[in-house]
């Protein structure tokens, strides 16, 4: 069959917040860049981004990046590579500065300055007292994000593939990139796009969870495509979880909720979080009010008639409370849980937020995988950013507001990369392969042809099913070892699913077919690596993992100070050091302790 | 022109979970219903952004056209 063939300089698949941020250094540079997207560039799930972006630059209260390096390292729990890390707290101000530039509209101090607020887990002075470092515009800090990178890639002339879903990587018989299919979905049809580079931008994963604050558009396409074509996922056991998305609809309650005086309650009515954190009691930090709620639901303490909630109560604040300092919590709790916070509590379960591993890159962008016993050999052409990415910044454990800036720092580093490999030669069109769009065209063949086999939806349902309750907040042995061999059944059931509706042009029910096959790898990739890390560090929290002088909070130096590296070809598991040395010499790496706030 | 179905369905993946869950129970109940003329509207709200479009949904917001009344009022049918 013959196949449609473009060729650009670059080819970008993602125009979130790292692929535009890529994609700007490209087109500004003069590439010929191609940007593919499921849906319009200011769609993406950036836009629901609120809290900020984080930056040293002390407009508030004092700061420096030293300090943030610092919450970054400890946030992580230790496995974040303090070489990207110093990289990307270096670089913070500079990206912000630039967004500022193109007309990014941030919140302003008395004299002009770009205002900075507090957040959690950011501190002064090596953790000693809280710091202003988010820079936000609103509660619309990823929307307007989004929208002043877009306008700015209109002006460079970046060309947006709106609409079009990537669908395989191209790799060559040496492993270096060429390219990616993709399926234009008005049309149905397959195409090449050939390229001396290509940086995958397709964010987070969060729908391999029955309960996620993720939009529908997170199928973890980039994670998918890279496993199926022989690239590891790093360190995917780590998912951040948010304590309080509305039950059986996971959309979020801020925070800002217990700030005010919400309290979470259990069947009888108690006030569990006094047992589990005295002093904070329901301010405690996300991992830990987390962990409580999970145990209150596991010892048959939740509420409803699954007993698999808890309740967060505002019913003792005012009204007027409620109307002024939350807005918008009234209108999800009535839309999605049907009740009126202001007179009864509302139904919420920890829920899958955001994912800390990915493809694995260096800080500057480049995919690297193990070769010749170097654990970090880059990939010919193939770089990535953003949450489909680990580079590792985040670890085992992400501070908020620290996503944003990955997704400037690391979208742009890519980006520059690119251009300096172009610029000097080294990136060049190398010959594709005869079969380079058979593995694609084949999958579109198999949903044409495939006779009685599952519905999408029921497979995808029971992906999403056994990756809650066998990979969730907390983690038992035994969980996950049934898990594992329930996610590969799922796995062989996602290979024969069946579309009734067969035709080509707009069909969602085929893209949604492709989509399975990218979260399945996904939750494979985590299923197996958690059972796998027989410790707690950061968001993995295993039941048997002993708090110890040895173990602090579980966690295990000694045997597991180490990435996850999941192939997907033999399902099978390898490991590589975490780069403890910053990038400079006369930096001092941050020494191991327990993290303790 | 008729507008294609399978296009506007797709446009009805937004940006937001909150906007998500929304039209899931309204591409359940009332999308395969639409007449052409329901669906055009439909097209032309789907143009608005996500934050102003959830505003209008929940109420906190007034719908700012006309002919997006019918079908914010199904979006928002619970």
């Amino acid at each position: 069959m013959k196949v449609a063939k473009r060729t650009f300089d670059a080819v970008i698949v993602g125009a979130g917040g790292a692929g535009l941020r890529a994609a700007l250094q490209l087109s500004e540079a003069g590439l010929k860049t191609a940007v593919l997207t499921k849906v319009f560039p200011t769609r993406s799930h950036t836009v629901a981004a609120q809290g900020g972006v984080a930056a040293s630059l002390g407009n508030s209260t004092e700061d420096n990046w030293h300090w943030h390096m610092y919450d970054t390292v400890k946030g992580s729990d230790w496995l974040g590579d303090q070489d990207a890390i110093e990289f990307m707290v270096k670089k913070a101000n500079e990206v912000v500065v630039e967004l500022e530039h193109y007309g990014m509209p941030f919140d302003r101090t008395d004299n002009g300055k770009i205002y900075q607020r507090p957040f959690g887990g950011h501190s002064q002075n090596y953790g000693q007292t809280p710091v202003s470092r988010s820079c936000a515009a609103a509660d619309r800090t990823g929307h307007a994000m989004l929208h002043a990178l877009y306008q700015r890639n209109v002006r460079a002339n970046t060309q947006f593939f709106v609409e079009w879903m990537a669908m395989d990587l191209i790799r060559n018989a040496d492993g270096d990139v060429l390219g990616v299919t993709a399926m234009e979905m008005e049309t149905g049809e397959v195409s090449i796009f050939h390229a001396k580079a290509t940086i995958f931008a397709t964010g987070g994963s969060g729908r391999i969870y029955y309960s996620s604050t993720n939009a529908f558009i997170n199928t973890g396409d980039g994670v998918g495509m890279a496993a199926r074509a022989g690239i590891p996922l790093e360190d995917m056991e780590f998912w951040q979880f948010h304590p309080t998305g509305v039950a059986g609809a996971g959309v979020l309650i801020t925070e800002g909720v217990r700030g005010e005086g919400g309290i979470l309650r259990n069947a009888s009515g108690e006030r569990f979080m006094e047992r589990y954190a005295p002093n904070l009691k329901d301010l405690a930090s996300r991992d830990v009010v987390s962990r409580s709620m999970v145990t209150e639901i596991n010892e048959g303490r939740g509420c409803g008639s699954e007993k698999d909630h808890v309740l967060l109560d505002i019913t003792h604040l005012s009204p007027e409370t409620i109307n002024k300092r939350l807005p918008g919590i009234r209108e999800i709790s009535i839309q999605f849980a049907g009740v009126d916070p202001i007179k009864a509590p509302i139904p919420v379960v920890p829920t899958c937020h955001y994912q800390m591993g990915g493809i694995p890159t260096n800080y500057k962008g480049q995919v690297v995988v193990p070769k010749d016993g170097n654990p970090n050999v880059p990939v010919a052409g193939f770089y990535a950013a953003g949450e489909c990415a680990c580079a590792s910044v985040h670890g085992a454990n992400r501070l908020g507001t620290n996503s944003l800036l990955d997704l400037l720092v690391f979208g742009k580093a890519a980006g520059e990369t690119v251009v300096a490999d172009f610029q000097s030669g080294q990136l060049t069109l190398k010959p594709l392969p005869e079969n380079a769009a058979d593995v694609s065209l084949a999958r579109i063949a198999r949903l044409e042809t495939q006779t009685n086999g599952e519905e999408v939806h029921e497979v995808r349902l029971a992906m999403q099913r056994t990756m809650q309750k066998h990979a969730g907040v907390f983690r038992f042995a035994d969980m996950l070892k049934e898990g594992v061999t329930k996610i590969l059944e799922v796995a062989e059931r996602a290979k024969h699913t069946q579309i009734k509706d067969k035709s080509k042009v707009w069909n969602t029910a085929r893209t949604e077919a492709l989509e399975l096959d990218n979260l399945i790898e996904v939750a494979k990739a985590t299923m197996v690596s958690a059972e796998a890390r027989k410790e707690s560090r950061g968001a993995h929290v295993r039941d048997d993992a002993i708090d110890c002088a040895e173990t602090p909070n579980g966690r295990d130096d000694k045997n597991w100070l180490k990435h996850t590296l999941w192939y997907s070809e033999g399902n099978r598991l390898d490991y590589k050091p975490v780069t403890l040395q910053p990038m400079s010499a006369d930096v001092e790496p941050i020494a191991l302790a327990k993290r303790t706030y | 022109m008729t507008l294609n179905r399978g296009r506007v369905r797709w446009q009805c993946r937004r940006a937001l979970l909150e906007l998500d869950l929304v039209f899931t129970r309204f591409l359940e109940r009332h999308f395969d219903r639409l007449t052409d003329d329901q669906l055009a509207d439909l097209d032309d709200l789907l143009l608005v952004e996500d934050h102003d479009l959830w505003a209008m949904v929940n109420g906190s917001k007034p719908v700012t056209k006309e002919r997006w009344q019918e079908m914010v009022d199904l979006l928002r049918a619970r």
